[in-house]
């Protein structure tokens, strides 16, 4: 069949795992799951970007004893967005690092993890 | 054929890690979790042909991103102890 | 109203689907390069001299979103360092010593992970690695370092230093590219060697390295400010 390949499964599970982290950011009381939820989020979106830019029966895009620099239009993957999930994936860590720093500061403030005790700018 | 199922396999312990993660009571186990989606998404970056991405994301999205989390729980859980 | 807010979930829940659907429907496999990517293909090794694809697009094609991305990374340091500030006269609270084990095997494994560390970013050009993946495995060994010893204060001027040099040779090299050759970031200002050997590619081992240096000591930074929350602020919250 044709949806039984290595690309098509993997499309269909960053879509579901990417509900998924969606469903555990809406639904989630504890600050700290929400973040869970965040980073969960950020790696089913790798996934769907290195996935689209796999070509069947290609390899990595190395030049070295598997690949000829002569031809290697015939014989390498698309090497874009592995580049562009390579700095996604550092700045995602980042970006988690700062949310777990403002989970701590709000904690101190008010001795609690849950999201329905911060109702101060509630109108 | 043997490619194709390891894929399902991988999707599906991913899958269920996710929700693991989510609905777990133990804030732990739930950050754990989160570790392994990221290992088993590195395994399948090599079946997608990519070295250099399932090296950053097995060394930054399993070791650094679950250390940081133990940290930040371990000042939470000091903090309630001591008042 | 509980029932209300579930159903509207569920409803939000179910469009996404529904447009997620409609994208996989439409979604078919790949079958040959685009324009951009049979240009970095056929005239990539030759222009920049790298045989890692991913690492000529990184440093020298798309080097700009690298200079983002290092600034990005240098603001969230800061940021952290900012938020987690101590009052002067903060004490570390005393842990438990850590087992004799932890502590020989520690003094065992530093040196060989930062040995791992510092050839992945060295070979960027040549293997699969570079900058951001030695920069990580770095980060790892600071850890592996903060955990085995315990009760005594670990000083940022090291890290800082290493931080500031590597983040402004970075950019010296980048505005060097623009006086001495065509661009931005460019690495002809370093002769090219034999393609496929350690000196060749031109700037680029020295670009990747400074960029794993700076890195490390960004992601050490943040574990480091984590680390050392302790003390006399207790008593302010």
């Amino acid at each position: 069949m044709k949806y039984l390949e290595i690309e098509y499964i993997t499309v269909i599970a960053g879509f579901i795992l990417l509900i998924v982290g969606l469903w555990g950011i809406i639904s989630q009381k504890n600050i700290i799951k929400m973040i869970i939820s965040f980073s969960i989020i950020d790696t089913s979106i790798h996934l769907l970007l290195v996935a689209i830019g796999y070509i069947r029966n290609r390899t990595a895009p190395i030049i070295d004893g598997a690949v000829n620099k002569s031809d290697a239009v015939e014989q390498i993957t698309d090497p874009v967005p592995q580049a562009m999930v390579l700095t996604a994936i550092v700045i995602g860590v980042g970006i988690t690092a700062l949310l777990l720093t403002y989970a701590l500061k709000l904690f101190r403030q008010n001795r609690s993890l849950e999201i329905n005790q911060y109702n101060s700018l509630k109108w | 054929m043997i490619q194709t199922i390891l894929i399902i396999l991988i999707s599906v312990i991913m899958l269920v890690m996710a929700f693991v993660a989510i609905y777990h009571k133990n804030l732990q186990v739930a950050v754990i979790a989160s570790g392994i989606i990221s290992l088993f998404a590195s395994v399948v970056y090599i079946f997608l042909a990519a070295p250099d991405v399932a090296i950053t994301e097995a060394s930054i999205g399993s070791v650094l991103t679950v250390a940081i989390f133990f940290y930040v729980l371990n000042k939470i859980r000091h903090e309630d102890l001591k008042k | 109203m509980k029932i209300l807010k579930n159903s509207l979930l569920l409803v939000v829940i179910g469009y996404m689907t529904w447009m997620m659907f409609n994208l996989y429907k439409d979604y078919d496999s790949r079958t040959a390069l685009n324009d951009t990517a049979s240009y970095y293909a056929e005239i990539g090794p030759d222009e920049t001299g790298a045989a890692n694809l991913v690492t000529a697009v990184v440093v020298t094609y798309r080097g700009l979103d690298t200079l983002g991305e290092v600034t990005i990374l240098f603001l969230t340091a800061a940021i952290i360092g900012l938020l987690l500030r101590t009052e002067k006269g903060s004490r570390l609270v005393p842990h438990r010593a850590s087992s004799e084990f932890l502590v020989t095997a520690a003094k065992v494994l530093i040196p060989m992970i930062t040995l791992i560390g510092v050839y992945i970013f060295i070979n960027g050009h040549l293997t699969p690695g570079g900058g951001f993946q030695g920069g990580a495995v770095l980060a790892s060994t600071f850890i592996l370092l903060l955990i085995s010893i315990s009760n005594k204060k670990i000083g940022h001027r090291v890290l800082e230093f290493t931080e500031a040099i590597s983040g402004i040779s970075f950019v010296l090299i980048g505005i060097l590219g623009i006086i001495l050759a065509s661009g931005f970031l460019d690495n002809h200002i370093l002769p090219m060697g034999k393609f496929g050997s350690l000196l060749s590619a031109g700037a680029i081992p020295v670009i990747y390295s400074l960029i794993g240096l700076k890195v490390g000591a960004e992601l050490s930074t943040i574990i480091l400010e984590l680390n050392q929350i302790q003390g006399k602020e207790d008593e302010i919250s």
